[in-house]
């Protein structure tokens, strides 16, 4: 009655052994946090924390066992905890990450691990930034579908390779990892900014869409996409694995073409 | 304080406040009043699909899907309901197409669609293909494009602020809706907002689990509101369990992974479902399959040195399948388990997911306040209202059809409302409760902390009230959470700020949860009988001679401020389907 087993079931790997393993490790780390509260100073202090925490979990874990055991006061945002929301983007050992998808023992717990927040966006309070600047630049783009004519009564048809087409910058959950890590948005905060051409990017490529010159002319603006220099920070910094910096070529080259 | 007026007030911006906040902004004076950014909400975190018998790929059609839904909830779903659930499906499907949600096509360029569990042909022959997708993240998708849209339709939204409370006023003998007050986060000020129409959407209580695949801010704010305001909440003891969690984490592996041909094993490799579900084997409906994991481990079937999971096996799917169709899952497993999916099982275990139960409401989202009353003024959808459409288990896809169906007609619906209705007066001093409650927590300096009593109710909730309960296990957790809740009186807070101050919300956010756990655990205690995920080891059968009905929860409060959970019943709307024994 039963169908034959999967062969993996009999010989585990050792991914597997290690991912059942129950034995706690905890090991000691030190957070190195960078501290801001206008209420009670005008200064940012670094402060160390020491916690046990087991390898296997995550940045965010440690933050909260710091707010939930030694400091009430340390404030970050987090909502989903596995890295779909967006909320926790912040600086990890000078790399933009998540802090819900970046795991202990990914980043060398043997030295601090230094944690601030996001650059290029006002910090309010330790980890929490001004995002509004952030999603006006995202609103400013038009991101949202724009179509001409009648309504079709089903469904506008789409063939499953024009879906591909843009299915990278689909994934985008607007984080600020990759806008934040730009070395000309630091420098100029009118720039859009690589987040926000990448979900002009959603658009202008998806071929049910008809409000591409549009976008383009928006992008092509002094703050627009001529100002990206290439250096790649946001791609790597990407936590969805959107090749921003791919998409953001492919904008330009739209430009000069009008083909897209 | 500031005060606020705006027609129509939606507390929420997840799929259901925004799907009504498209429809009430072009119909009246909107604000959108959400504790996250709107792209933050838990939506964005469904994965699997929304269902809908567009038939795009196999013959479908309405009533099976009504049928499904109505068995799949154990007949306890309000049948008129679930019949407007799926008829009005299909329309919600298209129109997410048309304003712009990138679904996957079928060769032809239509909207493909998946298997789903408890999702069948004629009533129950065989799985049908019903869930329209986009990948493994339907739910990001549709979160976006709603938020999308209300960036085009110009919506106003209050981000970062926190409703509290729920203000009526009498108005010639009947207790209306006036508005909500809300605390800003960013500077601590608390807001109310006067308004003809309000529409809460504020989604799941989920986190007073431990094993969870709920967002930390899941925490039943709405629910409480209403609540503590005497309305009575609907079949709280109903909670999904969601088979596919990670071990330990709760994080979800869609069931999706099990449509695409994704497996169950023990630690014999043995494909166990089919003892279970003959015919839907692993695509049986999720209380069935979370009992029949539950049941392998405990007879000692269970997988790693602790035997305390079970395997979700993808390793005979081709890679390219997985990477097309279950990106985001294979992901999870690779970062947070370090495991290849191509090549290892998952290790996986049941994860408090889904409530069933909420504010009551009808069909067109209007509050109850008793089993036939409704409040004027006063709306819900999403997993926050209790329609019934998903009675005593809600079907794999049919929640993110319920935000778009109930998000859009309570939209409507409130809008419509606030055009024939004037403003309600506001109560004298609306914020004072708020006001004490925020203060009293400020100023507290007992010595009890938020996150051992949240830690130690969230063990007792999975210990006590999960997949398996018992008379001794429910009471059990009856008095450790009333325990709680006199210790959480006792509660200080570290941060005394005003600024961004999230360990005052945690400590409220707490307290919501412990009033909710207790309706919960008292509900299910008062419900002898096992139906859908309530499951009574002492009462293993359906009893539909005493409980084919609705449980409502109301707060009484006695002469000396006394609080007691008052429990009535309420009966399931039946129209054509009659009972029968549930098997897949
Ligand atoms: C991991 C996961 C996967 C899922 N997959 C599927 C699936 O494939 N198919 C399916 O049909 N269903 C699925 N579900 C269920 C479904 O996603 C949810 O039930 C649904 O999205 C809930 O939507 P909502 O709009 O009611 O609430 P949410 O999206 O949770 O939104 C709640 C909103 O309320 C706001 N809010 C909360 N409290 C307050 C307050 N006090 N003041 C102001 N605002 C507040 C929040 O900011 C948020 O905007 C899944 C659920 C999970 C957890
Ligand atoms: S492109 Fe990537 S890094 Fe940038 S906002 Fe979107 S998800 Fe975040
Ligand atoms: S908390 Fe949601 S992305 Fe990290």
């Amino acid at each position: 009655m039963s169908t034959p087993n999967s062969p993996t079931l009999d010989k585990h790997s050792s991914a597997l052994d290690a991912a059942e393993n129950t034995a706690s490790h905890l090991i000691t780390v030190t957070l190195r946090v960078r501290r801001f509260n206008p209420e009670v100073s005008a200064e940012a202090e670094w402060v160390d924390y020491r916690l046990p925490i087991d390898p296997k979990e995550r940045v965010l874990d440690a933050l909260h066992k710091i707010k939930w055991e030694i400091d009430g006061t340390l404030t970050f945002r987090r909502s989903c905890a596995h890295g779909v929301c967006g909320s926790d983007a912040v600086r990890i050992n000078g790399r933009n990450r998540l802090a819900c998808k970046t795991l202990i023992k990914d980043i060398n717990p043997e030295k601090p691990i230094t944690v601030e927040p996001i650059k290029g966006l006002t910090v309010l309070k330790d980890l929490v930034v001004d995002m509004d600047p952030f999603f006006q630049a995202y609103r400013d783009v038009m991101p949202f579908l724009i179509t001409k004519g009648n309504e079709p009564t089903r469904e506008r048809l789409q063939s499953a390779e024009d879906r591909e087409r843009f299915d990278d910058t689909t994934k985008c959950i607007l984080c600020a990892a990759c806008t934040s890590s730009c070395p000309v948005f630091w420098n100029d905060g009118q720039y859009f900014g690589p987040a926000a051409i990448v979900n002009a990017h959603r658009f202008i490529f998806d071929s049910r869409d008809e409000g591409g010159e549009q976008r383009l002319e928006i992008l092509n603006d002094k703050d627009g996409v001529w100002r990206c220099r290439t250096t790649f920070n946001c791609t790597d910094a990407c936590p969805r694995g959107i090749e921003v910096t791919k998409a953001i070529q492919e904008v330009k080259r739209a430009l000069i073409t009008r083909r897209f | 304080m500031q005060i606020h007026k705006y027609d129509t007030v939606i507390v929420g911006a997840g799929g259901a406040g925004m799907r009504a906040a498209i429809e009430a902004t072009k119909r009246s004076r909107t604000a959108v009043l959400t504790k996250l950014y709107p792209t933050r909400s838990h939506t964005g975190a469904a994965q699997g699909g929304m269902a809908a018998a567009l038939a795009n790929v196999e013959e479908d059609n309405w009533e099976w899907h009504t049928f499904d839904t109505i068995k799949g909830g154990d007949y306890l779903v309000d049948q008129d309901a679930a019949e407007i659930l799926a008829k009005e499906a299909i329309d919600a499907v298209l129109d997410l197409e048309k304003m712009g949600l990138p679904f996957n096509r079928t060769p032809e360029g239509r909207i493909d669609q998946r298997r789903f569990g408890g999702h069948t042909r004629n009533h129950g022959e065989a799985a049908v293909r019903r869930a329209c997708y986009a990948a493994d993240r339907t739910g990001h998708m549709i979160l976006q494009t709603l938020y999308q849209n209300c960036v085009k339709e110009g919506v106003e939204f209050f981000n970062e602020f926190y409703v509290l409370d729920q203000l009526l006023t009498e108005v010639d003998g009947v207790q209306r809706s006036a508005g909500v007050v809300a605390y800003e986060l960013a500077t601590g000020e608390i807001h109310v907002f006067q308004a003809k129409s309000v529409i809460y959407a504020s989604g799941g209580t989920g986190k007073f689990f431990k094993v969870t695949s709920n967002a930390h801010t899941l925490t039943g704010d709405g629910q409480a509101a209403v609540y503590r305001r005497g309305l009575p909440l609907e079949d709280m003891e109903f909670f999904q369990f969601h088979p596919t969690g990670i071990w330990r984490m709760g994080i979800l592996l869609t069931e999706g992974a099990r449509g695409e041909g994704g497996i169950l094993r023990n630690k014999d490799g043995e494909r166990f479902m089919e003892k279970y579900a003959p015919v839907m084997k692993d695509l049986a409906s999720r209380d069935v399959v979370s009992r029949a994991i539950y049941t392998e481990i405990r007879e000692g079937r269970g997988c790693g040195p602790e035997g305390d999971h079970v395997y979700l096996d993808l390793t005979h799917l081709p890679p390219e399948q997985l990477d097309a169709k279950l990106p985001d899952i294979t992901e999870f497993a690779r970062t947070y388990l370090g495991i290849e999916p191509y090549t290892d099982p998952i290790p996986i275990q049941p994860t408090a997911h889904y409530a069933m139960g909420g504010i009551p409401t009808n069909v067109q989202g209007e509050v109850l306040r008793d089993n036939t009353t409704v409040v004027p003024g006063l709306y819900a959808a999403g997993e926050v209202a209790c329609v019934s459409v998903h009675g005593a288990n809600r079907l794999g896809t049919n929640s993110l059809l319920d935000i778009n169906v109930f998000g859009r007609r309570s939209g409507i619906a409130a809008a419509d409302y606030a055009h024939a209705n004037d403003f309600v007066p506001l109560p004298e001093d609306p914020a004072a409760q708020v006001e004490a409650q925020v203060e009293r927590l400020r100023s507290a300096t007992g010595n009890e902390r938020v996150s051992d009593i949240r830690r130690e109710l969230q063990e007792c909730m999975d210990a006590n009230v999960m997949v398996f309960r018992t008379e001794q296990t429910i009471k059990t957790a009856v008095e450790k959470i009333g325990e709680l809740r006199e210790r959480y009186l006792n509660v200080s807070i570290q941060d005394k700020g005003k600024r961004f101050n999230t360990d005052l919300l945690e400590a409220v956010e707490l307290g919501n949860l412990l009033d909710l756990a207790e309706v919960m655990a008292v509900s299910a205690l008062a419900r002898k009988e096992s139906r859908g995920g309530h499951y009574r080891e002492d009462y293993p059968n359906r009893d539909d001679v005493n409980f084919m009905r609705h449980t409502m929860a109301y707060r009484e409060v006695d002469a000396t401020g006394a609080e007691s959970i008052r429990l009535d019943y309420k009966p399931v709307v039946q129209t054509r389907y009659q009972p029968m024994e549930r098997k897949y």
